[in-house]
């Protein structure tokens, strides 16, 4: 048996590690090359975990995971918010302190640098959060691009733990921690208190698994780290959670239709191409990527961003070739994987746009065999509205 | 993780297990744990014909693709059915889930195999558990 990992690491000569690295070995992560960082891609089925099982914990109850290597770049200065406006394609204008939005930073061309939260925390004061395999390139680019401001950029990505507590439950094992009312914070908002008795934390309502939950910056110190992963575990047990690797992230985000840099959005893919129009703000004057982008609305797409379930017997993995009924090669997987929670095999994928309609039945070429998938709507999954 | 000494196991994590001429394959504890899940095994038709050393199925996990080699050369006479249902026996019981069922063509074949203890070992040395 010989295994090829569905997502490649990249060969880095120096690995980096996140604050709470000792931590996962301790617990028996397996662990893997991400984009340079040394990352818990399962923890062990002996404590319950698996990626399975991580993923149904946070579908249904609760989970943690270590995003310490998602980096950080903070704006301020009495010209921030035309500078983010200026680098970002949402509409920064609108938000009010304390309120934070999914963006983009684009090319000239129309095309991605990153996908980045825009968090406003003051009120000449903005907190980017970037990805780990992208950090230099986006703070190279988001500095050498905001010259013209009177602002400050910094980057901050070395200073926080980032630890994402996610799921239904999410909210009740913080509040157990923090003094900060979470009631009153809604989704994609941030707010501020003292966690595991670290004052003046920040607190978000966001994350990458499509359902409820947090995102808490504490110190990057290992012992402050580790103390307060620790103490979210306690807190969870009465709830069932479950320490989550890359892998359930992976298949969480997957089934929500959250783009991963250098699948389903990256340098050579425009917002139109990847569908992300609603997070794009053309009626914002200027923006760098927005003539390009006005240019590309007008010429109209050659491939868009489709939702596919096998129907046949297989998964599809990324980069698997799309062929139509004909066996010609339309297109490709950008994402492909078994979902856990809805129990089918499904991938996100490049096509033409006359093969994006629902329904339309596609091959996916799994080891030399055409495979049948039928394009269905996304996200594939959507969390249940509260009734409370 | 204590390996049964009633069979044999290869460098890329498969154990056969011999009964007269017949031999049944299947993948080892450390196989199913680096895999982790299993949720996919793809296995030949009956009377297909494995070569010893070359690919013969697949298994798949959540995150993985895996090609199975063939430990020996032979004959496939029975295909474990339960498997492409409920493929998370594999993880379950990695020793007890054979998958396929085979005629040997040459049982020679197996004595360049290793044992259980030295598949331990080769396991340890590789990094493993």
């Amino acid at each position: 048996m010989s295994s090829v990992e569905a997502t490649p690491a990249v060969n880095t000569t120096t690995v980096r590690k996140t604050a709470l690295n000792a931590v996962h070995r301790q617990m028996g992560a397996k662990m893997v090359d991400f984009n340079g960082w040394d990352m818990p891609v399962e923890y062990p089925a002996a404590i319950g975990c698996g990626i399975i099982n991580e993923h149904m914990a946070v579908r249904t109850g609760v989970g943690i995971f270590d995003v310490s290597h998602m980096g950080d770049i903070r704006l301020a200065g009495p010209q921030a918010l035309a500078a983010v406006q200026h680098i970002s394609m949402n509409d920064a204008s609108r938000l009010a302190v304390g309120q934070a939005q999914y963006s983009a930073l684009l090319y000239p061309q129309g095309t991605f640098v990153d996908d980045v939260i825009v968090h406003r925390l003051g009120e000449d004061e903005y907190l980017l959060v970037i990805n780990a395999g992208t950090r230099e390139k986006d703070f190279n680019w988001v500095r050498d691009n905001t010259r013209q401001f009177d602002c400050a950029v910094e980057n901050l990505s070395d200073d926080f733990t980032q630890i994402a507590i996610q799921g239904p439950k999410a909210v009740d094992v913080l509040q157990k921690l923090t003094d900060a009312d979470l009631s009153a914070v809604k989704f994609y908002w941030v707010t501020r208190g003292t966690v595991c008795g670290l004052r003046n934390t920040l607190i978000a309502r966001t994350g990458y698994t499509a359902e409820d939950g947090f995102e808490i910056y504490v110190p990057a110190d290992e012992t402050t780290s580790a103390r307060v992963w620790n103490e979210v575990l306690n807190a969870g047990k009465e709830f069932g959670l479950l320490p989550c690797g890359l892998g359930a992230r992976n298949t969480l985000r997957l089934e929500g239709k959250l783009p991963l840099y250098g699948h389903e959005i990256s340098d050579t893919i425009n917002v139109w191409e990847a569908g992300l129009d609603r997070f794009c703000k053309m009626e914002k004057p200027e923006f760098v990527g927005r003539a390009a982008l006005e240019k590309a609305k007008t010429e109209g797409v050659k491939r868009t961003l489709v939702g596919l379930e096998m129907t046949g017997r297989g998964i599809a993995r990324d980069g698997y070739k799309v062929l139509d009924g004909g066996g010609r090669e339309i297109g490709y997987v950008t994402s492909g994987s078994p979902a856990p929670f809805l129990k089918k095999n499904i991938a996100l994928a490049y096509v033409p746009p006359e093969f994006a309609p629902l329904g339309t039945e596609v091959k996916v070429e799994i080891r030399g065999q055409s495979v049948a998938a039928q394009v269905v709507p996304t996200p594939f999954y959507k969390r249940p509205k509260k009734t409370a | 993780m204590a390996y049964p000494t009633d069979r044999k196991y290869t460098k890329e994590h498969e154990w056969i297990q011999t009964s007269g001429t017949t031999a049944a394959i299947g993948i080892t504890d450390h196989a199913q744990d680096s895999l982790g899940d299993i949720v996919f095994v793809e296995l030949p038709k009956l009377g297909a014909e494995l070569a010893a050393g070359k690919t013969f199925g697949t298994v798949e996990s959540v995150k993985a693709v895996s090609d199975l080699y063939a430990p020996a050369s032979g004959t496939v006479t029975e295909i474990n059915a339960d498997l492409a249902i409920s493929p998370e026996k594999v993880n379950k019981d990695p020793h007890g889930s054979w998958m396929l069922k085979m005629t040997l063509k040459n049982a020679g074949e197996l004595d360049s195999l290793l044992s259980a203890a030295d598949y331990e070992k080769f396991v340890a040395e590789e990094g493993g558990h």
